[in-house]
C-alpha cells in the first residue's frame, strides 16, 4: 500500500514536471503570464509530491519491509534506526529519489523569490530546473524504481517488479542483506546530502544562465541574482568534499583523506570549475568582461554535475564510493550531451551580444590575476578530468584496463596548486582596472619580508625538504598579505572615522561581507595548505608484528601492545579491540584502541583506528592482524601524520569565510531595474 | 747471501700480496653471493619491505586500492606473495614487473609510458599550454583598444592620504556591487 503510494506520487511527480516544462516554454514563448504562473505553481508542487514519495520510502526503510527489491539490499533487522533512514541515500534507487527531492526544493526554493524585477528569466529557469528533475524522474520510474518488489515465479526464479507477473508471488524475507559496512557511520548522516546538495544547487545558477541566454538578458542581472546561490552551491559542495575526507580519514584505514579515487575527482571536478566561477564572475560584474567566459564556466560546471553522478552510478568506474552496475549510463550519457550542446548552441547565437564592456589595461590588474587563477583551476580540471576519463579510453581503444593513481594526480597538480597559492596572496594587493609592478612591488614587500622570516624559521626548526620549503614560504605569504589587508583597512577606518580597533573591524568586515569573506577563505585554504604539505611530505608510517608487551616505534613515539578483546555484537559484528599503549620520547600519553569490525552479513571487514590528536600531529594506529592465542600477538600498522589537524581546522575556517561571504543583505535597486519591475506590475485602474 | 724471495718458492713478491689478497677476497665474496642468490632458503623480510612493494601496486580485483591497505584476502595474498619473492631476492622492479606479466598494466599505479599510454602524459600539458597561449593572445587583443569603461576611480575627489586612498576604494568597490 505504503508502496503503491509513494510509487504514485513519483509518477504524478513526474507528470507534473513535464507539464511544466510545457507550460513554461508555451509561456515563454507567448509572452503569457498565467501560463507562466501555472508552470511556476507546477515546479512549486513537486517538492511536496516528492517528500511524500522520500517519507514513503523512509517508511518502508524503517518498518523493514523487505520484500522491496531496495529496502532487502540496504537494511537489515540489525541495523539502528538513524542508519535505516540513512539508507535512504545508502543504494542507488534511493539515492535518486533523494536527489530528485533535494532538486525539486531548490527549485520550489526558486519559485518563492521576488521575481517582479526579472519576469522574463523565471519560466527558462523553470524549464532548465524541471527538465532535470524529469531526467532524474525518468532514472527512477523506468530503471531504478526503488518500490519494486521481489517476486517468485512458479520456476522458482526471484524476479524485480513494481507490480505482480502473472503467477508469481510476493517474496517475503524475514531480513535484508543490511548497507554497505562502509557506509554504517555517522558521517552517512552529512556527508552524502552535503554533496548531493551541493551538486543540485549549481543548477540553479546554470538555469539562469541558461534563461539569459535564451531571453538575451546578457548583462551582469543573472550573475547578480545567482551570486548568493552559487555560494550556497560552493560551501555545500567544499562541506561534502571536507565531509568526505574526514570520514575516509576515519574509516577506511589507510592513513590518508584523498586517495584521488574516480569519483572524488568526480565531485572534485565541479568544484574546481565553479570556485572558477565564483572568482570570474566578481570581473563581470566589477569591469562587465568575461561575459562569454563565465557563461562556458557554468556551462562547464553544469555538466561536470551531471558527469560526476553519471561516474558514480553508471557502473563505468570502479570505486569505494560508486554504485553497482547499472543501466542508466547510456541515459546519463545522452542527457550529458543533450545539455551540453544546447547550452553551447545558445551560447554561440548570443556570442555578439556578450563583448565585454571594458578592455584588459594591466597585466597586473586585478581581472588579469584572477584570469590567471581561472587558468590554473581550469589546467587542474583538465588534469584530472583526463586521468578519470583515460582508463576508459584505453580500454575502449586497447581492451586493456589501466590504472591512472595519485601518482599521477599529485605529480600533474601540485605546481598548479602552489601557482594558485601565489596568486591568492598577489591578487588582493592589485587593483581593479589599472596596477603596475610598482604600484603591486609598493604593497607587498611588507608580507613579502614576513614570508622570508618563515621561511628562516622553517629552516631552523630543521625543515630540508625543498617542496615543503616552498609550500611553508607560500603559506607564510598568502597570511601575512591577508592579514595585511585586514589591518590595513581596519587601521584606515579607524584614522578616518575615530572608531576603535576592534568596531573598525567589525564594521569594515561587516559593510563588505564579500571581500572579507573571501579573505577569511583564503585563511582557511592556507591553513589546509599546511595541514596537506605536513600529512603529505613528511608522513611516515610502520608495519610489525609484536607480542603482548611487545613494542613497535615510529619516529619519537612507541606502541606496546598491551591486550586484545573480541566478541559478537547485537547488530552483526565482530569486534576486535585491541589496547595499545602510547608514549613519546619515553613519556607515558595514555591508551588507544584500534579495532577491526567483522560484518558477518556482508563478510567485510572494517578497520577503524585509534588516533592520538594534536595540533602538531596525529599518532594515527591500525590493528591489521591477530592471532589470540601464539605467542605472535598481533600486527599494527602505525601512521605518523605531521600537522594534519591543520586541514581539519583549515576547512573549518574556509566554510565559515563561506558563510561570512553568502550572508544574506539588502541588494540596492538600480534606476534600469526600478523601470523593468514597474512594467511588469499590474496596470492601476 | 740472502736468498731471493722467488727463489725460495714464493709465487709474488711481499709488495703485490696485498692485491693477492684482495683478488681472493674478491672471490670469496662472490662465490658467496651466487650461493645466497641460489639459497632458497627465506630470509626474514618485514612487513615495511612488503609494503614499500605493494604500495605502488593495484591489485585488479579492488580498483583504486593500492595493494598496501586494501583489506580484502585476495590483497594479502598478493603481500605475502611479494614477501616470499622479497625472501628470494628478488626486487622490487622484478617484483612490478612479476606482476604486470601476470596481470597486465593495470596493476601499475601510473601506466608506463608507451603506445597510447603517452597521452596521459602529453595531453594535460598540451592542453595547459593551449590555454596560456589563448590567455597571452587574449592579453594582447584586450589591451590594444582603448577603455570603454574607466577603471575604478574615486568620486570624492583626491583623497589626501594613503590610509584615505584605501578606504576610498574599499567604498568605491562596494558602490559597484
Amino acid at each position: 500500500m505504503v508502496a503503491n503510494f509513494g510509487f504514485g506520487t513519483l509518477v504524478v511527480t513526474f507528470l507534473v514536471a513535464l507539464y511544466g516544462v510545457g507550460a513554461a516554454i508555451y509561456g515563454g514563448r507567448k509572452n503569457s503570464q498565467p501560463w507562466i504562473e501555472s508552470a511556476r505553481l507546477a515546479m512549486l508542487l513537486t517538492w511536496p509530491l516528492l517528500t511524500v514519495t522520500a517519507l514513503c520510502l523512509i517508511y518502508l526503510l524503517v518498518t523493514g519491509r523487505y520484500e522491496l527489491a531496495f529496502v532487502s539490499s540496504v537494511t537489515s533487522n540489525s541495523m539502528p534506526f538513524y542508519l535505516r533512514i540513512t539508507a535512504l541515500w545508502g543504494g542507488q534507487a534511493g539515492s535518486l529519489v533523494f536527489w530528485s527531492w533535494l532538486m525539486s526544493a531548490f527549485a520550489s526554493a526558486v519559485t518563492l523569490r521576488k521575481w517582479d524585477r526579472d519576469r522574463e528569466f523565471l519560466p527558462w529557469v523553470i524549464v532548465v530546473a524541471l527538465v532535470t528533475l524529469a531526467f532524474f524522474l525518468i532514472m527512477i520510474l523506468f530503471f531504478e524504481n526503488p518500490f519494486d518488489r521481489l517476486w517468485q515465479t512458479p520456476a522458482g526464479d526471484v524476479r524485480t517488479a513494481m507490480f505482480q507477473p502473472a503467477g508469481a508471488l510476493l517474496l517475503n524475507q524475514a531480513d535484508g542483506r543490511g548497507l554497505n559496512p562502509l557506509l554504517r557511520h555517522p558521517g552517512m548522516i552529512i556527508h552524502p546530502p552535503m554533496l548531493y546538495l551541493g551538486f543540485v544547487s549549481f543548477v540553479i545558477p546554470f538555469a539562469f544562465a541558461i534563461a539569459a541566454l535564451v531571453t538575451g538578458r546578457t548583462d551582469d542581472r543573472w550573475i547578480r541574482i545567482t551570486r548568493r546561490w552559487t555560494l550556497v552551491a560552493w560551501l555545500f559542495l567544499s562541506l561534502g568534499l571536507l565531509l568526505g575526507s574526514r570520514w575516509a580519514y576515519d574509516v577506511l584505514g589507510w592513513g590518508g583523506y584523498w586517495g584521488w579515487d574516480p569519483v572524488e575527482i568526480a565531485a572534485f571536478l565541479p568544484w574546481l570549475t565553479g570556485t572558477a566561477f565564483v572568482h570570474s564572475v566578481m570581473i563581470q560584474e566589477k569591469r562587465g568582461m568575461l561575459k562569454r567566459w563565465n557563461m562556458v564556466l557554468i556551462i562547464l560546471t553544469y555538466a561536470l554535475v551531471i558527469f560526476g553522478t553519471f561516474l558514480t552510478r553508471s557502473g563505468v568506474l570502479s570505486s569505494v564510493h560508486a554504485f553497482a552496475q547499472s543501466a542508466i549510463g547510456p541515459l546519463f550519457f545522452g542527457f550529458i550531451g543533450l545539455t551540453f550542446i544546447t547550452s553551447l548552441a545558445l551560447l554561440l547565437n548570443r556570442w555578439e551580444s556578450l563583448k565585454s564592456d571594458a578592455q584588459m589595461t594591466s597585466l597586473f590588474s586585478r581581472e588579469a590575476l584572477f584570469l590567471l587563477n581561472n587558468l590554473l583551476f581550469l589546467s587542474i580540471a583538465i588534469v584530472c578530468f583526463w586521468g578519470v576519463i583515460f582508463p576508459l579510453i584505453s580500454e575502449l581503444v586497447t581492451n586493456q584496463k589501466i590504472t591512472v593513481g595519485p601518482p599521477f594526480y599529485q605529480r600533474a597538480t601540485a605546481p598548479l596548486f602552489a601557482g594558485l597559492l601565489l596568486l591568492m596572496g598577489i591578487a588582493p594587493l592589485s587593483a581593479w582596472g589599472k596596477s603596475t609592478v610598482r604600484t603591486l612591488g609598493r604593497a607587498i614587500w611588507k608580507p613579502f619580508l614576513f614570508s622570508l622570516v618563515v621561511l628562516v624559521l622553517a629552516l631552523v626548526a630543521g625543515v630540508r625538504n625543498l617542496a615543503a620549503l616552498l609550500g611553508f614560504w607560500l603559506c607564510g605569504f598568502v597570511v601575512a598579505i591577508t592579514l595585511y589587508e585586514f589591518w590595513r583597512g581596519t587601521l584606515a577606518r579607524h584614522r578616518k572615522s575615530d572608531e576603535s580597533l576592534p568596531l573598525a573591524l567589525w564594521r569594515l568586515a561587516s559593510r563588505n561581507r564579500r571581500r572579507y569573506g573571501g579573505y577569511t577563505v583564503h585563511l582557511g585554504v592556507v591553513l589546509m595548505a599546511i595541514g596537506i604539505i605536513g600529512s603529505q611530505l613528511f608522513q611516515t608510517q610502520t608495519q610489525g608484528t609484536i607480542p603482548q608487551g611487545g613494542s613497535l616505534s615510529l619516529d619519537n613515539y612507541t606502541l606496546t601492545y598491551k591486550s586484545l578483546d573480541n566478541w559478537d555484537t547485537p547488530d552483526g559484528r565482530n569486534v576486535a579491540r585491541a589496547t595499545v599503549m602510547v608514549s613519546k620520547n619515553g613519556q607515558n600519553l595514555g591508551d588507544l584502541h584500534p579495532r577491526r569490525d567483522y560484518y558477518y552479513e556482508a563478510q567485510q571487514p572494517m578497520t577503524i583506528p585509534g588516533v592520538r590528536s594534536t595540533w602538531e600531529d596525529d599518532f594515527y594506529v591500525l590493528l591489521v592482524d591477530w592471532q589470540p592465542i601464539s605467542s605472535e600477538g598481533a600486527t599494527f600498522k602505525i601512521y605518523h601524520n605531521p600537522l594534519i589537524n591543520w586541514l581539519w581546522f583549515g576547512g573549518f575556517v574556509f566554510i565559515l569565510g563561506i558563510m561570512i561571504a553568502a550572508w544574506p543583505d539588502k541588494e540596492p535597486e538600480t534606476v534600469s531595474e526600478q523601470v523593468r519591475r514597474q512594467a511588469y506590475l499590474p496596470a492601476k485602474t | 747471501m740472502r736468498a731471493n724471495p722467488i727463489s725460495r718458492g714464493r709465487l709474488f713478491p711481499a709488495h703485490k700480496l696485498w692485491l693477492v689478497a684482495l683478488l681472493a677476497l674478491a672471490a670469496v665474496l662472490s662465490v658467496t653471493i651466487v650461493a645466497v642468490a641460489q639459497d632458497s632458503t627465506p630470509r626474514p623480510v618485514t612487513d615495511d619491505q612488503v609494503n614499500a612493494v605493494a604500495r605502488g601496486l593495484y591489485c585488479p580485483v579492488c580498483e583504486n586500492i593500492p595493494l598496501d591497505v586494501c583489506p580484502t584476502t585476495a590483497c594479502a595474498q598478493w603481500r605475502e606473495l611479494i614477501r616470499v619473492k622479497l625472501a628470494q631476492g628478488w626486487t622490487g622492479v622484478q617484483i612490478k614487473q612479476y606482476f604486470v606479466d601476470q596481470y597486465g598494466d593495470r596493476v601499475l599505479a601510473t601506466p608506463p609510458a608507451r603506445g597510447l599510454n603517452w597521452l596521459v602524459y602529453v595531453v594535460p600539458p598540451a592542453a595547459i599550454l593551449a590555454g596560456v597561449y589563448i590567455l597571452y593572445r587574449a592579453f594582447q587583443t584586450w589591451r590594444k583598444p582603448v577603455l570603454a569603461i574607466p577603471p575604478v576611480a574615486s568620486t570624492q575627489g583626491e583623497p589626501t592620504t594613503i590610509d584615505n586612498q584605501y578606504i576610498v576604494r574599499i567604498e568605491e568597490e562596494l558602490k559597484k556591487r
